[in-house]
């Protein structure tokens, strides 16, 4: 196999010359036209036309318990049901993407309504129907389902995202010293991916051989968890995945509906489908945890930040090791020489929490940016001279280089761009009607990682290239900028390269996940792509470095030859791997933005919409400007949501999720939602990839609510630090004209 | 019972609780309409019958004998696109695409109504006709809904695909 191992920073490259111009481009989606009209085939969607049976899961009826009996008496004797599915191996909540384990119940019942059945019928509404009629019988146990008054009890996890604990220097006695100490404290609500598919699988069972279509992130974990789970060997599972539609992290681990399906199948002897409920994906996944985040500043009288610490709480269930680690970027996007990052995991006996997108950044961020806002405000001094003043040189935590970090170059072209100098100075100053007019900016960070992965090349006679990996598109565009990639490095226009991705009989890949998908399965393409190149170069008797490849033909000095006189006949497979290095740990990598923001809130009902909404970012090459943005309005408007209307509300009483559907857990609508603005920065980072490109999938959503808080506290002088920032919380503090008018 | 569906007639013999999303999803391997949530609460499901949008999910199949339905499948195929979806295409309106059929074939019914005069919360005054305006697209839409968030996208597909079917009409 042919491996570049990321030691070193990468030279100039094919994709840097752009013989053929693809590369960056914002073409159009591979697979666009099968998603427009319909015919893209998602998990449940397989086996049309075969005869299969339906599952529907029997929802858990208490939030912590033993289950003392499971009577299916009444569902079994309905006409049409095949079978009930229980006992030990029943998945309760989603796989954590850490590791192969599943969480299988074990007679017990750890949240509310978590599957402790599954009914197999000949058809959805008789599953449905019996699913009712199924009696659980259980001994109730205490449960614990909130954090607020249990601070102080939570756990130091060492098998979290990142390390439980980031220290340096000694940040109490700095903090101690400081000329001014800033002290607040930050909370974020339990949130919810809610991608718009539902966790669904279809199993078909081959003797021992078992065949499954689930929507998966991590197809080569997943694999190993539904093996796991099912209680077989990985070798005898093919999972396929070819369309996601949307996993923003609650589809790195498998759902509890691949196991069940697959044990549902085994008993019934033909296929099942199985696609949860939104109830049941509100319920019985997993979802990001609720935070409680102290961050202490110190600094000088003139608004030096010598000093800081950021010490979040958050829940987990019993056992998990997973945390949101809020102070991701806080260990290098501020500076200070004494620094404390802290994370702690209170348990709940809440559905399980894990990661949703930009796994720390999204709820860190909301904090520290705001706290920026709120210390520049103390000093008298414009959020963006602040962060100039205390832009860090290089790592303050690890005393490395940054690789490329343009943070204030992204601040000062949004500034340009924004308007910023027109900005109301003076909190609640501007007003048009009865709406007070803000606005407010935030930086972005994300950090930035590149996984194994590997990719197939295989050229046929005609010179047509098809690119092969068990990587996933969940709507990130990989399918799109690995043609891309593909093409530019072996100099063939778009339509002669296609794509096959998400099947576990492909060449093992990183999956999508943490924005290292582009990066790294891009990167193995990249590998192959020279393996090929390096191929032609030998059949020529000429030195790859010499060789140019345009339109599907290889030009060597005067000559031009066509693809399929190099391959006389043959058809060649070449994998490539791309694996990280020592650039990894000699520099610090991450994306950087900046978000700009214009609110307006009522001043007799405290509603807040957005007016305006600018990003500009770095994240290294754009493979595909066109996707590259999508994404990026993808974490603009999770920071809408973020920052106004999201909140999983926990029953503290039961552990209930109350709203647990689209109707109550509140995502962005179109209505939500003005004309909004991404400008990407031409950025080349060579420690990152062969690529030279970064994370971007996540960039977008750091930081961004904290935007808009900043923006609301600039129309309104108020200063919300209890997430999200709803009319309730804003009504109290509004002008007391208005107040009396309310 | 007898469906017309996308201008074909089917036969079907199924439970009578089957919603006409799931007629078309589990029995006619029509399965370009998305079930997003079963409530009425994404719009993933959004059909036409006899012209109008409506959440395919919340109506049963056997409530629409005789009705005029149209899917995803029946506004183009990949070959021969609508204007709609070509421009949710050229524009990126979509990001996974589990949302996007039902944008589409909301968008499309949300036109109509715009021309038949109907008015939204978004117009200024609600006698006069509605033209349609970004914040028309926006109000009009929003029982669509898009994790991914391609919004801005769609307003702008919308509008092309607007201005293309006035222009061939």
């Amino acid at each position: 196999m042919n491996k570049h191992v990321m030691n070193e920073a990468i030279g100039e490259t094919r994709l840097d010359r752009a013989t053929q111009g693809v590369i960056g481009k914002g073409v159009d989606r591979y697979e666009g036209k099968l998603k427009v009209s319909g015919k893209a085939p998602y998990a449940y969607e397989h086996l049309v036309g075969e005869k299969v049976a339906y599952g529907f899961v029997v929802p858990g009826p208490v939030g912590r318990a033993k289950v003392t009996s499971i009577d299916t008496m009444a569902a079994q004797s309905l006409a049409g049901v095949l079978a009930v599915v229980s006992g030990d191996r029943v998945m309760h909540s989603s796989a954590q993407p850490m590791g192969p384990d599943v969480p299988a119940m074990k007679g017990e019942i750890y949240h509310y309504n978590q599957p402790v059945a599954l009914v197999v019928a000949e058809s959805f509404e008789i599953a449905r129907h019996a699913a009712s009629l199924v009696k659980v019988e259980y001994e109730a146990l205490e449960g614990r389902y909130e954090i607020e008054s249990r601070r102080g009890t939570g756990r130091a996890s060492d098998g979290g995202p990142m390390a439980a604990d980031t220290k340096r220097g000694d940040f109490e006695k700095a903090f101690a010293a400081a000329e001014v100490q800033f002290d607040r404290t930050y909370t974020t609500p339990a949130y919810h991916a809610a991608a718009m598919e539902p966790h669904s699988s279809v199993a078909k069972w081959d003797g021992d051989q078992l065949t499954v279509w689930s929507s998966c992130q991590l197809l080569d974990l997943n694999v190993q968890q539904i093996a796991n789970g099912v209680g077989i060997d990985a070798s005898k599972v093919r999972l396929l995945s070819p369309y996601i539609g949307g996993g923003f992290g609650s589809k790195l681990g498998i759902g509890p509906d691949a196991v069940l399906a697959s044990l549902g199948a085994r008993e019934v002897g033909r296929p099942v489908k199985l696609a949860l409920t939104r109830q049941n994906v509100f319920q019985a996944t997993s979802r990001r945890g609720e935070t409680i985040q102290r961050v202490r500043i110190g600094a000088t009288r003139d608004g030096r930040i010598t000093c800081f610490a950021h010490e979040s709480e958050t829940a987990n269930a019993e056992g998990e090791g997973f945390f949101e680690p809020s102070g991701i970027s806080t260990v290098f996007l501020y500076p200070g020489s004494d620094r404390l990052v802290t994370h702690r995991v209170v348990t709940t006996d809440v559905l399980t929490t894990s990661a949703v997108r930009a796994p720390g950044e999204a709820t860190g961020m909301l904090a520290t940016e705001s706290a920026l806002d709120e210390l520049a405000e103390m000093f008298g001094i414009d959020p963006i001279e602040f962060r100039r003043k205390n832009e860090p040189e290089k790592d303050p935590q690890e005393d490395v280089p940054f690789s490329s970090r343009r943070l204030l170059e992204c601040i000062d072209e949004g500034a340009k761009r924004f308007g910023w100098s027109d900005r109301p100075k003076t909190p609640a100053s501007r007003r048009e009607g009865e709406w007070l007019i803000g606005w407010g900016m935030a930086s972005a960070s994300r950090a930035n990682s590149l996984m194994a992965s590997s990719a197939e090349i295989e050229m046929d006679p005609a010179g047509r290239a098809t690119v092969k990996t068990s990587m996933t598109d969940i709507g990130t565009g990989t399918y799109t900028i690995l043609q891309q990639i593909a093409a530019e490095m072996l100099g063939l226009p778009l339509d002669h390269v296609d794509v096959l991705l998400g099947d576990t009989s492909l060449p093992e890949s990183s999956g999508s996940g943490g924005s290292w998908g582009a990066n790294s399965a891009g990167s193995s393409v990249y590998v192959a792509a020279e393996a090929v190149v390096a191929e032609f170069a030998k059949r020529l008797g000429v030195e790859a470095e010499t060789l140019t490849l345009k339109d599907g033909h290889a030009i060597s000095g005067n000559r031009q030859i066509p693809f399929s006189e190099i391959l006389e006949g043959e058809t060649i497979r070449v994998t490539g791997k791309i694996e990280p290095g020592d650039t990894s740990n000699e520099t610090n990598q991450a994306s950087y933005g900046a978000h700009f923001a214009e609110v307006a809130v009522n001043a007799t009902t405290g509603e807040t919409r957005v007016r305006r909404l600018l990003t500009v970012g770095a994240a290294g090459r754009i493979l595909n400007m066109k996707t590259a943005t999508s994404q990026c309005y993808g974490g603009q408007i999770w920071g809408i949501g973020y920052a106004l209307e999201e909140e999983l509300v926990v029953d503290a009483r039961n552990g209930l999720i109350v709203n647990h559907d689209l109707a109550e857990y509140h995502v962005p609508v179109h209505a939500d939602v003005p004309k909004l603005d991404v400008v990407l920065l031409e950025d080349r980072d060579p420690y990152a990839s062969p690529l030279a490109g970064k994370g971007i999938g996540e960039l977008a959503i750091a930081g961004v609510g904290a935007a808009i808080n900043n923006a609301i506290h600039n129309a309104t002088g108020i200063r919300i630090r209890d997430y999200p920032v709803t009319m309730d919380k804003l009504l109290p503090h509004l002008p007391e004209e208005v107040g009396a008018a309310a | 019972m007898k469906l017309k569906i996308n201008g074909s007639e089917y036969t079907l013999d199924v439970d009578m609780r089957t919603s006409l999303l799931d007629a078309c999803r589990d029995h006619l391997g029509l399965t370009g309409s998305k079930k997003g949530c079963d409530h009425g609460q994404c719009g993933a499901c959004t059909m036409l019958v006899n012209g109008r949008r409506i959440n395919s999910c919340l109506t049963l199949a056997v409530m629409h004998e005789g009705d005029e339905i149209t899917t995803i499948e029946g506004l183009g195929n990949p070959a021969a696109l609508h204007p709609m979806q070509e421009a949710f295409l050229h524009h990126d309106g979509f990001q996974c695409g589990y949302c996007t059929p039902g944008q589409i074939v909301s968008a499309v019914g949300m036109l109509g109504e715009v021309a038949d005069g109907w008015p939204s919360h978004a117009s200024a005054d609600v006698n006069g006709r509605p033209e349609l305006s970004g914040g028309e697209i926006r109000e009009r839409m929003s029982g669509n809904l898009c994790r991914c968030s391609a919004y801005p996208n769609i307003v702008d597909a919308i509008e092309t695909a607007s201005a293309k079917l006035k222009e061939t009409a």
